[in-house]
């Protein structure tokens, strides 16, 4: 930094070509700003977050239930078990079903919404506030309010079928439905989100290509297929990322709706390792859920960053 | 003279102040943690504390609650840190041997001398003591029947005190249901209120003897006949539907507030639930106590238990490693028994100090303190017998049994292999 003031590497720097500008320059300032800055933040790194994933790593192999150090070594039995056990594998369906659900629903809602709003017309930044409601409201509320919905005597859902003249279904005590029921809600709570991505993204889009579009003749859908999806391309990739990452990480809105049951039937991976690994003080294998969700999480988020938002 | 009395006034007046400063320094709290949701019995408490006070200067007790669920989740994390209470509240079995193994818990073997200890009914120490030591102190017990509300089985024509074996109970079920009545009802969310009928159906059919072959390996353990026939009994009952719509959805406070509105007839529970039943019906009076009986739970033709056999709890205190003395001193002084007689006689709980039941003046309580002081087998309730995460998986079957989505084989299967797993 200090060397650019001078005249002469001012003048380099406005010569050079920017690839080598960074290189040639600033290496012996950058070098001093590395050292002088990584070892805080390093040091905060590992204390909170390489550490407790080691730990956590280290605790997978022990049969421990939280009280002293671990002593019982186990091995791989954690994670033999943990892929045995029937309710871990409703918690991976179910993280899928979500997932799956997610994009083919949700996302595709919240592009049609987001054009619906993207224009600066009156009222839509209205609409945009409603929309946008659940997602600010906190997932225990959220939950709270949907279990009053659900509910087989007082809820919204009884009462319309009731008006029906036709038996109340407590949705949330149905094993086969529950999970159903959770979906809408999850739909209904971060939609909002992505419908702001979008509109973020869709106003983005320079107005003059529609114009000539609509010049030369081409329908809606033309225009939606050939100019909004491609220069969206980016948004829509990281709104996939984020409902994907979303999706697998799911925990605070079942646990005021279902806590997972009935019969595991709304289990997912983190309620899982919370119900089986946290409230069974079974810390050990409650650790080995911990790496598996994990890795998933890594591999998914980096193999996703590599091959599809490489160039974002 | 005057020199040495001048000294001996000095050495007076520092010893004085010295003692004066160690009184001031031997300020000690103890901190007492527990899960006691009614106002009343946790007022009752603090009462026995401020007296506790009053007659012991320099001491303070501090009483704090923690909700059931929270309070369990926390305390394996609270017993290790520096912070942890000096008093906390036990359900004992599994997880007393856990706690008692980690070394976080003061061997009371010492101070429970012969009178403090002898002031308790013997199967009540029993149930504090792991490795031939004392390790708790007991406060109150509990047995698990069927409480009935006598308006409903009035109006279907049932005579509870005519119901003693499982038949007799699909009977009145079926009756019930013939009257347009919802039998049962229970809190499945929670698990625990449906791990009472397998639990205490493998005490009726298989008596003492079978759970402890079980903890002991012999046969298949947990997956032996005694265990499979067990859900098979219960499945039974759960091919009738004897459950209120969407039970599997209900909590355990839910559930008892609806038991307490009359939307059932039945609900197998323990004691407790005089309580939780007032304070969670929708009027906060539930059914009144000259509405509501008890029968305790039928017995299985050709089971092995004794009809006399009980299952209940036998809950108390805990003295964390590093407490200071006072502690113990106060729980002495918590289980007088002039102290629990005011429990028994204000209908709170049944204590299980020898000398204080003829207090009780609930009937229902009465009779159930009458039955855990014949029974020769108490049994502890199974999910806290068996740990935490052995109990879990004995919730977890009963609720997968009551909702038609597991086989009794495996269920039996499943408890033994956690049982396996957790040695």
């Amino acid at each position: 930094m200090a060397t650019s003031v001078t005249g002469g590497t001012a003048k380099a720097v406005f010569q050079a070509p920017s690839w080598l500008r960074a290189s040639s320059t600033s290496i012996g300032g950058s070098t001093a700003i590395v050292l002088l800055f990584l070892p805080p933040a390093l040091f905060l790194f590992t204390l909170f977050v390489a550490l407790p994933m080691g730990e956590a790593a280290w605790y997978s192999f022990y049969n421990w239930n939280g009280y002293g150090a671990p002593t019982d070594f186990v091995g791989w039995r954690n994670f033999e078990l943990l892929f045995a056990n029937r309710a871990f594998r409703i918690a991976l369906t179910n993280n899928l079903l979500i997932i799956v659900v997610s994009l083919a629903i949700q996302l595709p809602l919240a592009l049609g919404m987001a054009i619906l709003l993207a224009d600066r017309v009156r009222g839509t930044a209205t609409f945009r506030l409603i929309f946008f409601l659940p997602y600010i409201l906190a997932e225990i509320a959220a939950g709270l309010i949907w279990r009053f919905v659900y509910d087989g005597e007082y809820g919204l859902f009884a009462k319309l079928l009731g008006l029906f003249g036709a038996d109340p279904i407590h949705i949330l005590a149905e094993p086969d439905i529950a999970i159903y029921a959770i979906m809408v809600v999850v739909i209904w709570k971060y939609f909002g989100f992505h419908m702001m991505l979008y509109i973020a993204g869709l106003q983005q889009i320079d107005r003059s290509l529609y114009e000539a579009a609509h010049i030369d003749g081409a329908t809606g859908w033309q225009i939606f297929r050939r100019i909004t999806v491609p220069l969206l391309g980016s948004t829509i990739r990281l709104s996939v990322f984020f409902a994907i990452l979303g999706s697998i990480q799911l925990f605070d809105l079942i646990m005021p709706l279902t806590k997972g049951g009935p019969s595991d039937s709304t289990q997912t991976m983190v309620t899982y390792l919370y119900t089986y690994g946290v409230t069974r003080t079974r810390i050990g294998f409650g650790s080995a859920v911990g790496v598996v969700l994990f890795l998933i999480c890594v591999v998914f988020a980096f193999g996703y960053k590599r091959v599809l938002m490489r160039h974002d | 003279m005057s020199y040495k009395k001048l000294m001996l006034a000095a050495a007076c007046a520092i010893t004085a102040s010295c003692s004066g400063m160690t009184a001031a320094l031997a300020d000690v709290t103890v901190r007492m943690m527990h899960v006691e949701q009614n106002p009343q019995v946790t007022g009752f408490w603090n009462d026995i504390a401020r007296r506790y006070e009053a007659s012991h200067p320099g001491v303070k007790v501090d009483v704090q609650y923690l909700e059931n669920e929270a309070y369990k989740k926390k305390l394996t994390t609270l017993l290790q840190s520096s912070d942890r209470p000096n008093i906390i509240y036990s359900w004992a079995g599994g997880v007393l041997r856990d706690q008692v193994k980690a070394g976080v818990i003061e061997d009371l073997t010492p101070v429970m001398d012969a009178p403090w200890k002898a002031r308790f009914v013997p199967a009540a120490v029993q149930a504090y003591t792991v490795n031939d030591k004392i390790y708790g102190v007991p406060m109150h017990t509990a047995q698990v029947g069927f409480f009935y509300n006598k308006d409903l089985f009035a109006k279907a024509g049932i005579d509870a005190s005519s119901i003693k074996t499982w038949d007799d109970l699909l009977g009145a079920v079926k009756k019930l249901q013939a009257a347009g009545i919802t039998p049962i009802i229970t809190g499945g969310a929670d698990k625990w209120p449906v791990h009472f009928y397998w639990s205490h159906l493998a005490i009726r059919i298989g008596g003492k003897d079978a759970f402890e072959a079980a903890l002991r390996g012999e046969g298949k353990g947990f997956a032996d006949t005694t265990f499979i026939k067990a859900g098979e009994v219960f499945k039974q009952l759960v091919d009738l539907k004897p459950f209120q719509a969407g039970f599997l959805g209900a909590t355990y406070p839910q559930s008892a507030g609806q038991f307490g509105d009359g939307k059932g007839a039945m609900m197998l529970m323990l004691n407790g639930l005089l309580n939780t039943m007032k304070a969670n019906s929708a009027d906060k009076v539930g059914i009144p106590d000259d509405k509501l009986g008890w029968f305790p739970f039928p017995t299985v033709a050709g089971g092995k238990g004794d009809p006399s056999d009980t299952l209940g709890g036998l809950n108390g205190w805990l003295v964390t490693k590093g407490s200071p003395k006072e502690a113990a001193d106060f729980l002495k002084f918590f289980s007088e028994a002039e102290n629990q007689r005011q429990a028994a006689e204000r209908g709170f709980y049944i204590p299980v100090v020898i000398g204080t039941q003829d207090a009780i003046k609930n009937p229902i309580l009465r009779q159930i303190a009458e039955n855990v002081s014949k029974s020769k087998y108490h049994q502890l309730y199974y999910d806290q017998m068996l740990g935490p995460s052995v109990g879990a998986v004995v919730n977890d079957i009963s609720a997968d049994l009551a909702a038609g989505r597991m086989k009794p084989t495996e269920a039996a299967e499943a408890v033994q292999q956690a049982w396996e797993l957790a040695q």
